[in-house]
């Protein structure tokens, strides 16, 4: 089966996000000044062949903990979908 | 220094201080050795650098696909059989993300690339870079970084400064370290750790740019004579 997933990446929540912040501050100069605790994250999308949806998120949880995420940093969040469900291009 | 150590300088696509590690490590009396990234070996060397950079274009981490190069796995071996390695800017970064040291560095706190000669302190004795000098002492060098917050969890951090693995910190040409000398916003003004057993040392500043008393202050002398006479010492 082929799947597409979808690997949401953020840092921890205790860490200083210095690209929030910069976000942040800038967003009161263009007249929002109601916004606080910008974070700054990061999307990690692609498609993967495997037997079934349990195989297939035990192999993306694992892609995501060793390459996709620095866990001393962040934390991610694993989103599968049948691949089927997604109209690609030319298809 | 009775040898002539023989040191491993890695080459990643994107490194680009190799070279200069070479060059810094032949003028304190070692030999430099080239060591490419699909290396499956280090030719015997006795010990190891990972230059500065930007490996892979710092594509996903910094340090982050470096981690995973063929040689990785060599060098992964040669620290656990205590040879002494040393990450020096995205050297460091690739220790870090190899888990072989602690913590991980980020955006710089004012998210600019910060490009200058800063002082550091030296922590402790207890690493390949500082042995042989003082706690207290203060070295010029310069740093090029983007990424060189240093940060940890919480208990990441406690036990690094409680075991003692902090090596250097950024201070005032005096040696006060404080807020407005902390150069990126490192967690503690962390300038470079080791690891537990001693033989694994990562820093943001560049000791390799720092020692031709021609080009400007010579910092990196005292700390690459260190790890020169470490190595010599396991051989």
């Amino acid at each position: 089966m082929r799947f597409h997933a979808q690997v949401v990446v953020r840092l921890k929540p205790g860490l200083l996000d210095p690209q929030g912040k910069a976000v942040e501050g800038s967003l009161p100069a263009m007249g929002w000044r109601n916004v606080s605790n910008v974070r700054v994250g990061k999307q990690i999308e692609f498609e993967l062949e495997a037997p079934d949806e349990r195989a297939a998120a035990a192999q993306v949880n694992d892609m995501a903990a060793r390459l996709l995420s620095n866990p001393v940093i962040e934390v991610y969040a694993v989103e599968l979908r049948t691949a089927s469900a997604i109209p690609t291009d030319g298809a | 220094m009775s040898g002539r150590p023989r040191v491993g300088v890695i080459t990643f696509p994107g490194s680009l201080d190799d070279r200069d590690a070479v060059r810094a490590v032949a003028s304190m009396g070692g030999s430099g050795v080239r060591i490419w990234h699909r290396d499956r070996d280090l030719d015997g060397v006795d010990a190891v650098i990972l230059p500065g950079g930007f490996s892979y274009g710092d594509y996903l981490r910094t340090g982050a696909i470096a981690r995973f190069a063929p040689v990785m796995e060599e060098v992964r071996r040669f620290a656990d059989r205590g040879g002494p390695v040393l990450g020096i800017c995205n050297g460091f970064q690739i220790l870090c993300e190899a888990g072989l040291l602690p913590g991980a560095l980020i955006r710089n706190r004012q998210l600019r690339f910060v490009c200058r000669f800063v002082h550091v302190r030296v922590e402790t004795s207890r690493s390949p870079i500082t042995t042989g000098l003082v706690p207290g002492e203060v070295l010029p060098v310069p740093v090029k970084h983007g990424e060189g917050q240093f940060v940890a969890a919480d208990e990441d951090l406690e036990r690094v400064e409680q075991e003692g693995l902090v090596v250097l910190r950024y201070c005032g040409p005096d040696g006060t370290v404080d807020d407005r000398h902390n150069v990126n916003g490192s967690l503690g003004a962390i300038a470079g750790v080791r690891n537990e057993a001693g033989n694994v040392v990562g820093l943001m500043p560049h000791p390799e740019h720092a020692v031709d008393p021609d080009v400007g202050p010579t910092g990196g002398q005292p700390m690459l004579a260190s790890f020169l006479s470490y190595a010599l010492a396991r051989v």
